[in-house]
């Protein structure tokens, strides 16, 4: 298979990036400055992310469209107002997570942004369900661009006035270069932040004029440390086939209104809400500075195994490693001792709550 | 003047009578990126020529340590165990690993002079 590039390729080559394939792209693990830099600067000041190589597909056509994303998806779609975002899952009929996702309402439909290593296959699995009755376009000719950090609103307001009024997880069009954008006020770092979704065509200047109005370009290194510092699942490592949204501690995402209608793997998941799960996703915090990746086993203080870490890395916001797994649900209550295994030796940590670092969202439902 | 020596694994080696101090190279530390942990042998503990002897963790990745030379482990450097980024600021001086009292200094032959591993590391790393 042949790498794609996104719009920004040249852009991220001019800014020193160095180069590493992700899901199926030329993406830019670090600039210059290195992960942690880069990460800091994100959190003081404001980084733009080059998330292009997401899915940015748009529904649209027939009046039944809600009710008929509403069997696919259990997020409440009724509901959502025109512009208004809400977290959710793509489902197999075991509650696995096939992959998890923002939906949009838009004025003619609804965009999902998919991740990029599930779109393709995301798109296929949506179309059959949706008996090809609607016009779904995964659109390509379309960038992503998201802008985070406390300076981000100041950033971008400089570059397109107006979006500052934006509230968390809701959307608008905008206007850039006489082209139509669409912003939407959310983000993965646990940061106040914005995506910006634009024609892969304006994509480079757009970009270099957050950068002349101060903000810089962050790669996906310091993404990873900046969304586990905000608690937030990556799918792939925290999220997968064989896990529910229940046991990944995202129900809040799941609303009451929804728990008794049908949709893929509903059956499953009412199961888990009366009966609880086995297996809960869980905060971990080592004692020590040693940093438990993706894989550690977890023990508890009899040397059974437990679980299992899923992300893992040193937070340079926290200053201390963090990590987030699944442990039998007996032992994911906060402050309960386990141990990791690292390097043939039982490292002592505590379970702890998420997220490790404080989130500074703009108001509004909160918890993503 | 004490000889310095280069291994295949990017560590740097200076020999001083019988003590050496190893280190990693300043290569290296621009492949890892921001080092954020260290552990180093134990003092008074035996290391063999390319084994294990310490690990440093970028926010990315584990790495192992090598010790290009078999001897006893007679110092450890704790700055670098207490704030891991003097590694990535200097780590061909004073961000040293360990210091061992070498057990046969003929292992040394068959490392690299700088030039050789400056050359090394240019085709590796391309």
């Amino acid at each position: 298979m042949n790498i794609k590039k996104t719009s920004l390729n040249n852009l991220h080559i001019k800014y020193g990036a160095k180069l590493v394939e992700f899901a199926g792209y030329q993406m830019p693990i670090q600039y210059k400055d290195g992960i942690i830099q880069e990460h800091k600067y994100t959190r003081s000041h404001s980084g733009i992310f080059d998330v292009s190589h997401m899915g940015q597909l748009f529904i649209s056509g027939g009046d039944d469209l809600t009710n008929d994303l509403e069997k696919i998806f259990p997020a409440d779609l009724k509901k959502l107002k025109t512009n208004q975002s809400k977290y959710s899952f793509l489902m197999n009929n075991k509650g696995g997570i096939q992959d998890d996702l923002i939906i949009t309402k838009t004025s003619d439909g609804f965009l999902i942004i998919l991740n990029a290593a599930c779109k393709y296959n995301d798109y296929e699995v949506i179309k059959s369900k949706l008996d090809n009755q609607y016009k779904l376009n995964l659109d390509e000719s379309l960038s992503l661009i998201a802008l985070q950090g406390p300076e981000a609103k100041n950033v971008l307001n400089k570059v397109i006035p107006g979006c500052d009024n934006l509230k968390f997880m809701y959307g608008n069009n905008h206007v850039y270069k006489n082209e139509k954008v669409y912003i939407t006020r959310s983000g993965y770092t646990g940061e106040d932040g914005f995506e910006i979704s634009i024609k892969n065509s304006d994509a480079e200047t757009f970009v270099e004029s957050l950068i002349e109005n101060g903000s810089k370009l962050i790669g996906l290194g310091a993404r990873d440390t900046l969304r586990m510092e905000a608690g937030l699942c990556l799918y792939g490592n925290d999220l997968d086939n064989d896990t529910s949204p229940i046991e990944a501690n995202l129900k809040w995402a799941i609303p009451k209104s929804r728990i008794e209608t049908e949709f893929v793997g509903s059956e499953v998941l009412k199961n888990q809400f009366q009966s609880g799960v086995k297996k809960l996703r869980v905060g971990i915090k080592p004692d020590s500075k040693v940093i438990a990746r993706g894989n550690t086993k977890i023990y508890n203080d009899k040397n059974q195994e437990i679980g299992k870490v899923t992300s893992g890395t040193f937070g340079p916001s926290v200053e201390h490693p963090i990590a987030m797994g699944y442990v039998d649900n007996s032992y994911s209550t906060v402050n309960t001792k386990i141990f990791l295994e690292v390097r043939g030796k039982k490292i002592p940590a505590n379970i702890c709550n998420l997220p490790f670092y404080k989130k500074n969202y703009v108001k509004g439902e909160i918890n993503v | 003047m004490s000889e310095v020596k280069y291994s295949k694994e990017h560590e740097w080696i200076k020999l001083d009578g019988e003590e050496a101090t190893i280190g990693i190279t300043k290569h290296a530390t621009e492949m890892l990126g921001d080092i954020v942990f260290a552990e180093l042998p134990e003092k008074g503990s035996n290391v063999d020529k390319d084994g294990t002897a310490g690990v440093v963790e970028s926010t990315k990745a584990a790495s192992d340590v090598y010790t290009p030379v078999s001897g006893e482990v007679i110092d450890t450097n704790q700055m670098i165990v207490d704030d891991p980024s003097k590694i990535n600021e200097d780590p061909e001086e004073s961000a040293w690993f360990f210091k061992l009292k070498i057990k046969d200094k003929s292992e040394m032959d068959s490392l690299m002079s700088k030039e050789e591993y400056e050359k090394f590391a240019k085709e590796t790393s391309a």
